[in-house]
């Protein structure tokens, strides 16, 4: 099964200099290859900074784009890994040894199986 | 985990991933160290066996290379001085055993493991299901009926608990192995009864997760050879030898009255009972042997009303002593009414009422109605089998408590 791993980090802390927060940096780099050595990795993509960003609605028709992220909290979402893992447990076990996971925290959320039924809420 | 794998590879993860990760978590002393390794272990496979083709024994090959890429890594990142403990054990020749006895024994070994009595009930059965039985945490949820997530916190916490208390992989020393025992077949018991009658969810058994108890049970009793672990087998193969009469074709409950006898299987009842003599033999009835003896009972009986009956309520009278419950004394209420009259056993239905313990168990209000009915109360009858299907949360349950009632009114109707 494939899951999402999205990592949130607050950029003060993450780029604030820290010898933890460098060497959680560092280790970034070669992570991927971490991760296609055991065969978990599908792909991955660092996200720039928040204010990069632009959130466009389309509403009755109607194009409306404001700058900035969605959504403001002290912790940005900075980056996506999408891996392959037996289960959600195997998961959390691959995605806890992302670098990131000691400064930032990382959310781990299935990707849809589109055979499934979609959620009634 | 490995989705471009061959053909053969998958094979081999699905039947030899279990026994695999029960060893390297013996050889490694962590959970977490184990399924790194295991990881490893396959994603080589599924990079050397397509050239090398599949090694003679899979489960020694992936043994071996997990473990020797768990000292290869610990070597690189420690720079060996403080992963030594680690390096001790893994280098110690002991260790390494691969025959077929030390592979039940790692399972074995598990099991006590995930079902430490330190860990919360909960717990013990979700690290079970899935670290023994091979369950993803998904296929835990939905049998626990819960969501995924809670599940998979669950195992985090119970594996982190095991770390910090430093409980070893291993079977227990003699003095303590009668109390440990207990709660392994507890969860065993449980994951069965879940599995036999679930107490929600759309199917009214699921089949999964009795055969992965009865397997479970079979290799603990394989180990230890204990009166109550063969009882425990036999209660379950006397149950499971009834699973096709159980339920009909629209995946109703069929109650035990009603089920085709034929359909029993016959081959199953005889292992059950064969482990009930030969404990009986021995003169040990615990609870588990009593419950199968009561189960034998009912599976030698050519129709439900030429039921050994008498037998039936000794035995239940027997296992009030041994494991009093509620449970066992409505069991008790409603043999008792089958031997002696309905007059009786509604009696002792309403005696049980009284009591807090069974107030909203729907059962007891199906039995009163059953004993109400054969007295000549239909209307009484149908508004205890209505109260028994406003506590259950089994939609199957409700229908059987729904269509008695029926046809108490179709009896009215056509009488």
């Amino acid at each position: 099964m494939r899951y999402a791993c999205l990592i949130y980090y607050d950029p003060k802390e993450l780029f604030g200099g820290s010898p933890e927060a460098n060497a959680a940096l560092e280790k970034c780099v070669g992570h991927d290859d971490v991760l296609k050595a055991n065969g978990s990795f599908v792909f991955s993509e660092a996200l720039e900074m928040p204010e990069n960003s632009i959130t466009l609605r389309v509403r009755s028709g109607q194009m409306s784009a404001t700058d900035g992220p969605f959504m403001e909290t002290k912790e940005m979402l900075g980056g996506i890994v999408v891996i392959e893992a037996a289960d959600l447990n195997d998961a959390v076990r691959i995605a806890s040894s992302n670098p990131l996971a000691r400064i930032g925290a990382i959310e781990v959320r299935p990707v849809v199986d589109f055979t499934q039924p979609r959620p009634v809420l | 985990m490995t989705p471009k794998a061959g053909k053969a590879v998958e094979a081999v993860w699905r039947s030899e991933r279990r026994r695999v990760l029960a060893t390297l978590i013996r050889l490694l002393g962590s959970f977490e160290a184990a399924e790194e390794a295991c990881q490893e272990a396959f994603s080589i496979a599924v990079k050397t066996w397509p050239e090398t083709g599949i090694p003679a024994n899979p489960y020694s090959w992936l043994v071996s290379t997990g473990r020797f890429r768990m000292i290869d890594f610990w070597r690189r990142r420690a720079k060996l001085a403080a992963a030594l403990p680690d390096m001790a054990r893994l280098m110690d020749p002991d260790v390494a055993m691969h025959d077929a006895e030390s592979i039940h024994d790692d399972e074995l070994r598990l099991i006590f493991t995930c079902c430490h009595p330190i860990l919360p009930p909960d717990a013990q059965i979700a690290l079970t299901l899935r670290e023994v039985g091979g369950l993803t945490t998904e296929e835990v949820a939905r049998a626990c009926l819960t969501r995924a997530p809670t599940i998979a916190q669950r195992i985090v916490r119970a594996k982190a608990r095991i770390r910090d208390e430093k409980i070893p992989y291993a079977v227990p020393d003699t003095h303590e192995l009668p109390a440990r025992l207990e709660t392994v077949l507890r969860v065993l018991y449980l994951i069965f009864t879940e599995g036999y009658a679930a107490t929600a969810g759309p199917s009214p058994t699921r089949a999964d997760l009795c055969a992965e108890a009865i397997r479970l049970t079979r290799l603990v009793l394989e180990l230890v050879e204990d009166p109550e672990a063969a009882g425990l087998l036999a209660l379950m193969l006397l149950h499971e030898a009834r699973r096709a009469a159980r339920v009909d074709a629209q995946g109703d409950i069929v109650l035990l009255e009603h089920q085709d006898r034929t359909v029993w299987d016959r081959e199953i009842i005889a292992e059950g009972e064969a482990l009930i003599a030969r404990t009986f033999a021995k003169r040990i009835a615990g609870p588990y042997v009593l419950q199968a003896a009561i189960a034998a009972v009912h599976a030698n009986a050519p129709s439900f009303a030429e039921t050994d009956w008498p037998r039936i309520v000794a035995l239940y009278g027997a296992l009030t002593k041994a494991d009093p419950s509620p449970i066992v004394d409505l069991n008790l209420a409603i043999a008792t009414g089958m031997r002696d009259g309905a007059e009786i056993g509604l009696s002792h239905i309403e005696a049980l009422l009284a009591a807090p313990y069974l107030a909203t168990y729907a059962p007891v209000y199906a039995a009163r109605a059953v004993f109400l009915n054969k007295l000549g109360r239909p209307a009484e009858a149908r508004a205890s089998y209505a109260q028994a299907s406003a506590l259950t949360a089994q939609p199957a349950e409700r229908r059987a408590y729904e269509k008695c009632s029926n046809l108490i009114q179709l009896n009215i109707n056509t009488g």
